[in-house]
């Protein structure tokens, strides 16, 4: 146990320092860059008409002029305080946007998190245990097919078939448009939900399908599978007794790294289905240059696929069985 | 008695792609041909590469998807099909695999055993058969990674004897033992032999196989080159192959001249004696003959031209 | 089989660099703006239909596929250089240069992929050398790792282990022996690199970060029809698309087929 704590101790400074690196490369990136956030904000016939004490204090507002470092120290001791800055095109603490934003994102991640995993493993053992055979030929031919297809466009041909042609899910939005957010049913948010969750899935499936073929082609070659099948274990028998459980410790890799793609993959698909997450968010600090808002998301989705893979590295200590032992023989 | 185990005329081929477009067939075993008979063990004495755990995995129809069988096998007098074979691995013919990577990494020693049977008898007949190899109750809850390589060995043969089998084809069971431990393993054979089971004992340790075996074939690059009985090892002068004599002088107890040269691999002698290249007495033909046949001679049998070739008594 | 995967590999580099040339040609009939036909359907003279501007969709697609062809080899070529540069580094400079390009790699993992395009796009004033310089420089975190671990299993190999013993400087060491026996990884690499960086530049375009909107780039088409949808010209967004997947399929393909005969393990199939 004790071991166990340690191993998790370790990872988790390695994890705060790797979020430091994270903050520190966004906040240079965006300080780096060349445009000129009073421009793409208030717009050069705006700024013509403007006095220059009032352009002087916007540049103070957007943190024009004002020096880099004493910009991340401010924007560290902000992180402290709990609320990461303010967010300078919503006028909000930034924990706050984030906040709502990543409370309709979340569903959608998580539905096609579990659905592309689920799915995506079941999908990958077939197609490893048939290999070769048409049910191999038919998922790899599906997995190819949709990593080659871009998520986006994916997104608009759904639009187009589901809610431009046959009417079933509308436009866009997490909820009805004018609507009080307190009215807002659950049917309404899921029925909002279900195009963008679908898309996220559907591509989703595909990476984690041919990575699981991978390794249950390697465990249908193995000794103990031949083995096995000369003690007379039938073909169903093997897969799901000892492909299963091998394919398992992978899968679950697998399945965590998989959270960055489904994040990636958000905010293309809430663009085109305009649905208010935490992707759409991006996209727009981004494309407004609110430099607080963009170093929040990418430090707080890089604090989510972290602790992804801090989850599979503890998980599998407890699902292998020569870690399990050895930590119970301490 | 009549032979449980008949092979006649068995070559397996794989399909290979060489650099490029090129497919061709590498014949892997060439023309084996044995029978083993209840209650006899018959060894399979062969370099490391010359094709014998193809010949087990053939016999329990396991081999890989690019592999290609020619020729017969029978069991009990009846052709080994696909269909009858689904009744019989595991139960009536038992194999007993190389190395411990043949257990499941990651499932219990019991579970494995039991191939997913549940019920009291299934478990009882298992916990019986590891305690005749004096393993307790306690490994049935072991992982393979904590089996010392002793234990996982009585735990494979555990595994081939708990419902009893008519036919056994042990593939290398003893490599990693020392000699004691081998010794013992292989009383175990000679024990199930005797108990009326017949026994394929493939290794690549002719001195092994002849201290338990009644009969021995001698494979070289993939061909069968002598079958002869263990008593014909006495001396030299009993054996028929060049090869088969280069491995005798092999052996400690009798010189430990080393055998010249090295055995190429299956395929890559296109015709004549694989082993013309190091046979000291290999003539021109040796290498020029398309097909070498095995045939009857001096009680066994031999691949060779000249089996009797500069032997006194063969003058006479 | 094999002769059908030469005749197929050669096919596909033919269709992509007809592609290419293609779309170089027809730019300037892609900027090409005629308000008398302005958004038609697909038919025989406009293939893909034409656009509210009147331009010709077809020659659009073309050009843009052509630029994302090149965008895209261009950033694949970079981002492989910069892993095997990194992987090398990493398996031959000791520990304290392995620790700190390990650690680069996973910062630039953590980071969604499409969010560190942006971020790096940003910093370089989006547009062509935005998307080049994000793409380029955020995917090469897992070529380098097999790289690395390439090169720690060659580090071990006997003929290796002899020339360090004879005093050959390991860089040197790497170079000479080591880089040589990479370039099948390296290569399949590099061409599996392509999909991925294309289908990136697109999405990146596509969100606004990356080329600016008066190119004819696939990104631009599609975020551009996005607003013509719900009217039914369908057409603006199905063909540029399709041709798209039809260009990163093609490129997948090829680098499968690639590393399908460089693989020793695969002389079975």
């Amino acid at each position: 146990m004790k071991h166990r704590l340690q191993f998790a101790g370790k990872k988790l400074v390695r994890m705060a320092l790797l979020l430091l690196g994270v903050s520190i490369v966004t906040f240079l990136l965006m300080c780096a860059s060349p445009l000129d956030p009073l421009q793409t904000n208030v717009g050069q016939t705006a700024l013509g008409s403007m006095s220059p004490e009032q352009i002087e204090q916007l540049e103070a507002y957007w943190g024009v002029g004002t020096p880099p470092l004493e910009r991340y120290l401010g924007w560290l001791g902000d992180v402290l305080h709990g609320d990461m800055g303010t967010s300078l095109l919503y006028r909000q603490p930034v924990l706050t946007v984030i906040g709502q934003r990543l409370g309709s994102s979340l569903w959608l991640m998580l539905c096609a998190w579990l659905i592309s995993g689920v799915l995506g493993l079941a999908l990958g053992v077939i197609s490893g245990a048939f290999r070769g055979r048409w049910p191999d030929k038919l998922i790899r031919g599906y997995c190819f097919l949709i990593s080659s297809t871009p998520v986006f466009w994916l997104a608009i041909l759904l639009l187009l078939v589901f809610s431009v042609w046959l009417g079933w899910f509308p436009i866009g939005f997490s909820v009805p448009a004018g609507m009080e957010s307190a009215s807002v049913t659950m049917a309404d948010r899921i029925h909002h939900a279900v195009l963008p969750a679908l898309t996220l899935s559907i591509t989703g499936v595909a990476n984690i399908a041919l990575h699981t073929r991978e390794k249950m082609v390697d465990v249908m070659e193995s000794d103990y599978v031949l083995y096995a099948r000369a003690r007379g274990e039938s073909r169903l028998s093997i897969v799901l007794r000892h492909g299963l459980r091998n394919v398992a410790l992978p899968a679950i890799t697998l399945q965590f790294a998989s959270v960055s793609e489904i994040i990636g993959g958000s905010v293309m698909v809430e663009q085109v289905f305009s649905y208010p997450g935490l992707g759409q968010a991006a996209v727009t600090a981004g494309l407004g240059s609110d430099l607080p808002l963009l170093l929040g998301i990418t430090v707080v989705t890089a604090a989510i696929v972290f602790a992804g893979n801090l989850a599979a590295d503890l998980l599998y200590g407890v699902i292998d069985p020569k870690i399990r032992r050895r930590a119970a023989g301490r | 008695m009549k032979p449980i185990l008949e092979i006649r005329h068995l070559s397996i081929y794989f399909t290979q792609y060489e650099r490029g477009f090129r497919k061709r067939r590498l014949p892997a075993v060439r023309d084996l041909s044995l029978d083993v008979r209840p209650g006899k063990i018959v060894s399979v004495v062969g370099a490391s590469g010359s094709g014998k755990s193809l010949l087990a995995h053939s016999i329990l129809g396991v081999l890989p998807y690019n592999s290609h069988v020619e020729g017969e096998i029978l069991y009990d007098g009846v052709p080994l099909t696909e269909e009858r074979l689904s009744g019989l691995r595991g139960s009536e013919i038992a194999l007993i695999p190389q190395s411990v990577a043949c257990l499941d990494p990651l499932m219990k020693t019991g579970a494995q055993l039991r191939k997913g049977r549940k019920d009291q008898e299934t478990r009882e007949r298992y916990r019986a058969a590891l305690a005749r190899y004096g393993l307790g109750e306690e490994t049935e809850e072991m992982y393979p990674f904590e089996l010392s390589g002793g234990m996982a060995r009585r735990i494979l043969i555990a595994a081939a004897v708990a419902e009893p089998p008519r036919l056994i084809i042990a593939d290398e069971p003893t490599p990693g033992l020392d000699a004691r431990s081998a010794k013992r393993i292989l009383g175990h054979f000679r024990e199930l032999a005797d108990e009326g089971a017949g026994i394929l004992f493939i290794t690549h340790d002719l001195e092994l196989a002849l201290s338990v075996a009644d009969e021995t074939v001698v494979f070289y690059a993939g061909e069968t080159i002598e079958k002869a009985k263990v008593t014909d090892f006495a001396d030299p002068g009993g054996l028929r192959h060049p090869f088969t004599k280069a491995l005798w002088h092999a052996m400690p107890e009798h010189g430990f001249t080393p055998a010249g040269g090295a055995q190429p691999y299956p395929g890559t002698v296109k015709s004549g004696c694989p082993y013309a290249g190091q046979c000291p007495k290999g003539r021109a033909d040796c290498r020029s003959t398309e097909e070498i046949p095995l045939r009857n001679f001096r009680g066994g049998m031999v691949r060779c031209l000249h089996p009797g070739d500069g032997e006194k008594e063969e003058l006479v | 089989m094999r002769k059908k995967a030469f005749m197929f590999m050669a096919a596909a580099v033919l269709i992509l660099a007809a592609v290419t040339a293609g779309g170089i040609f027809l730019e300037p009939a892609a900027m090409e703006t005629d308000f008398s036909k302005t958004n038609l359907a697909p038919s025989g003279e406009n293939l893909f239909g034409t656009d509210w501007m009147g331009r010709d969709m077809f020659a659009r697609t073309i050009a843009g596929l052509s630029l994302s062809i090149r965008l895209g080899l261009l950033t694949a070529a970079a981002s492989a250089g910069i892993a095997l540069i990194l992987g090398t580094v990493s398996a031959v400079s000791g520990r304290k240069a392995d620790a700190v390009v390990s650690w680069c790699i996973d910062l630039v993992m953590g980071i969604p992929h499409i969010l560190l395009v942006i971020l790096i796009s940003l910093a370089c004033g989006r547009g062509f050398a935005g998307v080049a310089a994000g793409i380029a420089l955020s995917h090469w975190p897992s070529l380098a790792r097999v790289i690395r671990g390439e090169i720690i299993q060659l580090c071990q190999a006997p003929y290796i282990l002899t020339a360090e013993k004879m005093g050959v400087p390991r860089i040197q060491n790497a170079v000479r022996h080591m880089i040589p026996h990479l370039m099948p990884q390296f290569f399949t690499g590099l061409v599996l690199l392509f999909p991925h960086a294309i289908l990136h530049e697109a999405s990146v375009t596509f969100l606004g970060f990356g080329l600016s909107s008066e190119q004819p780039a696939i990104g631009v088409i599609l975020s551009e029809s996005m607003q013509y949808l719900t009217t039914g010209r369908w057409w603006l967004a199905v063909f540029p698309g399709l041709s798209l997947v039809l260009v990163v399929i093609l490129f997948a393909m090829l680098g499968e087929q690639i590393r399908r005969l460089t693989d020793p393990a695969s002389v079975h199939e």
